[in-house]
């Protein structure tokens, strides 16, 4: 998996390509809780082009929203689509989580 | 059919699930179906790989063949203690953040994606069969 980070004004946004799941979801965990440790606290994660997501990637993401909540954060899920957003449906992460259908879309919301 | 056997490291789940993934498309399989293998396989192969053998080396073999029904079979095999996933729990769905936990998801992605599934223990192996219908 290839995880691209921009740091914008608003949020960190971070874009995902290739396949998240028991060997490289604990990567994105490290990354994002790095920028939590230097305070950041908002996050749009771009699924545009991730292939994959296995239970394991499932469990960081929630991992990191359970991280974010104390402090108030935020972590805004954007252009999810194939059989990423089916494992996120069936999972019921759409009703648990703050999904947009672009990154734009998700930026305004900050 | 065609058989792989490693040993039950996280080091090898890439290579066993190109395996299958790689006999699934060989099978014509569409790439909708083959994801929908692979997540199954994934959870059944990071359960071995995380609980089957405790501190202990073992290993875990897969076969994989398409039956005379058009359905594309992967049978992974371990000698692991006696573990059968389709007696676990079911999965948390609805609870908000807090409370939620990520478990119970393979037997759930399972049912959702597998259009049969037996289980079997056999000699001291527990023996998965998961079975999925070409489109």
């Amino acid at each position: 998996m290839e995880i691209v980070i921009g740091k914008g004004e608003k949020a960190v946004v971070v874009s995902l390509k290739g396949r998240m799941d028991a060997v490289t979801a604990p990567e994105l965990e490290k990354q994002i809780n790095g920028f939590i440790k230097e305070g950041e606290s908002c996050f749009v994660i771009n699924f545009e082009n991730l292939e994959y997501i296995s239970s394991a990637g499932l469990r960081v993401v929630l991992v990191i929203a359970k991280k974010l909540k104390p402090v108030n954060g935020q972590m805004l899920i954007s252009n999810l689509k194939g059989v990423v957003k089916e494992v996120f449906e069936i999972s019921g992460f759409t009703s648990l989580l703050q999904i947009y259908e672009t990154e734009e879309e998700a930026l305004k919301q900050m | 059919m065609v058989k792989i056997t490693k040993q039950a490291k996280i080091e090898y789940l890439h290579e066993l699930m190109e395996f299958v993934s790689n006999n699934a498309l060989r099978h014509g399989f569409s790439q909708k179906k083959i994801k929908e293998i692979e997540l199954v396989t994934e959870e059944v192969l990071m359960n071995i790989i995380s609980y089957a053998y405790e501190n202990d080396a073992g290993d875990i073999e897969i076969n994989c063949w398409k039956d005379n029904d058009k359905r594309f079979i992967t049978e992974i095999v371990d000698t692991g203690k006696h573990f059968d996933v389709l007696s676990g729990k079911e999965p948390d769905l609805i609870s908000d953040i807090d409370e939620r936990e990520v478990g119970g998801l393979g037997l759930f992605f399972m049912k959702q994606f597998m259009d049969d599934v037996q289980y079997q223990r056999e000699e001291g192996k527990n023996i998965l069969t998961l079975a999925v219908q070409q489109d």
